[in-house]
């Protein structure tokens, strides 16, 4: 009987830790200018569903689900981040290190990051994270790396 | 009172859809516009003045659309090229392909050009469908979703639904889309110039994955033969009647999901009825620019998209450079 009730006591706290996972995404004034929109959830078995062929390197590297979201910036321009949380940290950085560097520029934002301008990867733990924004400028790529810096902050929180 | 022509054409479609009992949904379609004589022409247009953002000018668009289906028909007036393609009272489905979102789908600038073309050819507005795998992936990329029977509908699979019964032909067996199969008469195929991360390039072609409940069961060996076995369903076939490419910004690696760092402003439109030769013609426009830049070429990297060789095998068209006549305008 005293067995049974560990057990499940057990249970509950796995239960608990798994429910807990974090909402990585900043919202109001953690990433100044951004407004977040639409969130998308996607678990390893539906990420074909968003990314299509795109799926099967995640699948291929070890993917538990993807999380997404839409943001504005200062009413100026959109964007879309994904994380993508994977099995482990091995599996996010050989994602991050899969990409061709050439033409990227690296950035302070997780364990390493690279900024493209109009886009933005990096990884931190078992986090890989893409941000895209659909404007090519300057003020977009430093609004990226703030909202990379907004996203890096609530990923070191959870993972506490 | 059928022309010669138009009986000959509707033998043709019957052979192709493999059945002699036709449908009355059947019956309407026109035959599949397969080039058996003289080479596959693929119109490549393009405009140095376009911008190639999200907000590319509608009416610049416009003139490249006009101008690329003219040289496509080879009439003086772009109504006319539109007359050739649609009769009134068809429902004419646009397939888009917005899986990836803004940025690279087919963009609605583009679309609503379409329309507008459609409607001036005589289509109305009830019978144009726009239509992809899901509404969210529409919505995505800029689209309204409209249900509405007074105007141009714009809906993803998951609204309209699939057929019960599985189609099939080699590897693919599939449920199709009823907006494909029941819907539509005739459908333009709307896909985007960009790479594919696993089949190498995702054109004319592959852009009908979309229209079966089970794309994600078709991307090993590198699509091959599955892009091309997929493209054989007979409505499919029998339906499709011309690819208008939106090459307007194209994308040379890390498709097929938006990589503004892998984009480049091609500023252009392919126009083609034979899917083969646009895919064939397409695919070597990106491994250009993936020479230009530096990287290996699709062969090397192992992507090499071997299904547009398969698809000439089963029939569908031509990849021989020497048949297909690019004409760029």
């Amino acid at each position: 009987m005293k067995r049974l009730g560990i057990v499940s006591l057990l249970a509950l706290i796995a239960v608990a830790c798994v429910r807990r996972e974090p909402d990585p995404f900043p919202t109001g004034d953690e990433a100044a200018g951004w407004v977040k929109g639409r969130g998308r959830t996607f678990p390893a078995s539906e990420l074909w569903r968003y990314v299509d062929g795109d799926a099967e390197r995640y699948l291929q590297a070890g993917i538990e689900r993807t999380v997404t979201a839409e943001y504005r910036y200062r009413g100026q321009f959109e964007a879309v981040a994904d994380v993508h949380i994977m099995r482990s940290p091995e599996a996010a950085r050989r994602i991050f290190a899969s990409e061709p560097a050439a033409g990227s520029r690296p950035v302070e934002a997780g364990e390493a990051g690279r900024s493209y301008g109009p886009s933005l990867t990096f990884h931190r733990g078992r986090y890989f994270v893409r941000l895209v924004a659909y404007e090519e400028s300057a003020e977009a790529a430093e609004a990226l790396r703030a909202l990379a810096a907004a996203i890096d902050r609530r990923i070191q929180v959870a993972r506490r | 009172m059928r022309t010669r022509r138009q009986v000959v054409g509707s033998c043709v479609a019957a052979l192709m859809g493999g059945a002699c009992g036709q449908s009355p949904e059947r019956s309407r379609s026109r035959a599949p516009q397969a080039e058996a004589a003289g080479p596959s022409r693929v119109v490549i247009a393009r405009d140095p003045s376009l911008g190639s953002g999200g907000g590319a000018d509608s009416a610049h668009l416009a003139k490249l659309l006009d101008r690329a289906m003219q040289a496509f028909y080879n009439v003086d007036d772009a109504l006319e090229a539109w007359r050739r393609l649609v009769r009134p009272g068809e429902t004419v489905g646009l397939k888009v392909n917005c899986l990836a979102g803004k940025g690279a789908s087919t963009r609605p600038a583009l679309v609503e050009a379409v329309c507008e073309r459609l409607q001036q050819a005589g289509i109305r507005a009830r019978d144009i469908l726009i239509w992809d795998r899901l509404s969210e992936d529409l919505e995505s990329a800029g689209y309204r979703i409209a249900t509405g029977r007074d105007r141009i509908r714009v809906m993803g699979n998951e609204l309209l639904g699939y057929e019960d019964e599985l189609s099939s032909f080699g590897s693919a067996a599939s449920l199709l889309a009823t907006a494909l199969t029941r819907v539509c008469d005739a459908v333009i195929n709307l896909p985007v110039l960009k790479d594919h991360g696993i089949v190498g390039v995702t054109l004319a072609m592959k852009n009908l994955f979309g229209a079966v409940h089970n794309p994600n069961k078709y991307h090993p060996n590198t699509g091959d033969p599955y892009v091309a076995d997929v493209y054989m369903l007979p409505p499919i076939r029998r339906k499709v009647r011309l690819a208008i490419c939106d090459a307007i910004a194209a994308q040379y690696q890390g498709g097929p999901s938006y990589m503004p760092q892998w984009s480049w402003p091609y500023r252009g439109l392919l126009v083609a009825r034979d899917p083969v030769a646009l895919d064939y013609t397409g695919w070597q426009i990106i491994e250009r620019e993936r020479a230009r830049r530096g990287l290996k070429s699709l062969k090397e990297v192992g992507r090499e998209p071997r299904w547009i060789a398969t698809a000439a095998r089963h029939g569908i068209g031509t990849n021989d450079p020497a048949r297909i006549q690019a004409l760029e305008v």
